[in-house]
């Protein structure tokens, strides 16, 4: 567990909880990431404008965070291009059947005590265990 | 226009607790997918300190007659565990274990200039349209 990094995940999620209780309490808008891009190309006007805020600002949030502490974050540039084409493809597949993502499900849902999500949560962290062993440990493709 | 501007300032520190917590770094959520490797728990903690803020929050906020901005609460009244909500949590799992991304993490990727993040989005929405034409059918 040489890359555990305890407390810097936690005040990150606690941003994130921040986040989704101020969009909750002004907008009365759950944030899920997936459900506000879809929406951004289908619903008109008012509701797509607030969407389309939502993701610039996040992208603005990386923006930023890039500007106070560059170098925090190390990509990887060796990883296989396709598995990110067909794992994007399926996300986006999956998160429209299953009305949510890791967001809207795994934080949205779940602090709202949503049986639903739960049951989601728990069928997508286990479907993402079971490809990572099998692409890792089985195929050897990462 | 203010409700624009809470959207705006709830996308930006989203985005800042998707980076402190290298949740933009699809290896560290890999790391966390990996159990049987070198496993790193830290996307756990992440979770764990998003619903420490927001469990409590919906709580408080939910015993308002109504949000600040609006006339109500947009919120999910869907109870049934039914069959798309079971595959689809499955089919974004197998997604989101061969990339390494959810959807959070891909846009905000944008912003660092990564390239991976950029094609992760357009494949997401390639999904998106794809679910649409299969539910039509």
């Amino acid at each position: 567990m040489e890359n555990f990094t305890p407390v810097s995940a936690f005040l990150g999620g606690s941003l994130i909880g921040l986040s989704v209780i101020l969009l909750l309490l002004y907008n009365g808008r759950t944030a899920g990431i997936s459900g506000i891009m879809n929406g951004v190309f289908l619903s008109p006007g008012n509701e797509q404008r607030w969407r389309l805020a939502f993701l610039l600002g996040l992208i603005l949030g990386a923006v930023i965070f890039q500007q106070i502490m560059p170098n925090f974050i190390q990509f990887r540039s060796d990883y296989p291009l396709v598995l990110v084409a067909i794992g994007g493809f399926l996300v986006g597949v999956g998160t429209r059947l299953s009305s949510g993502c890791t967001s809207g499900h795994g934080i949205c849902g779940i602090a709202n005590l949503s049986r639903r999500s739960i049951i989601a949560t728990l069928c997508f962290m286990a479907s993402g265990f079971i490809t990572v062993f099998i692409t890792k440990h089985v195929l050897y493709l990462i | 226009m203010n409700k624009l501007l809470v959207a705006l300032i709830s996308g930006i520190i989203f985005g800042l607790g998707l980076s402190l917590s290298q949740m933009v770094d699809a290896n560290k959520v890999l790391g966390f997918l990996d159990i049987a490797g070198d496993w790193d728990p830290s996307l756990a903690f992440v979770m764990a300190g998003a619903l420490a803020v927001a469990m409590p929050g919906f709580y408080w906020v939910k015993k308002r007659q109504r949000p600040v901005f609006e006339d109500g609460f947009h919120l999910s009244h869907k109870k049934q565990i039914d069959k798309p909500l079971v595959l689809g949590a499955i089919i974004f799992g197998i997604g989101w274990g061969l990339s390494g991304y959810c959807p959070g993490p891909a846009v905000a990727g944008i912003g660092f200039g990564n390239g991976e993040a950029l094609v992760m989005v357009l494949a997401i929405y390639a999904g998106f349209f794809a679910e649409r034409f299969i539910a039509k059918k």
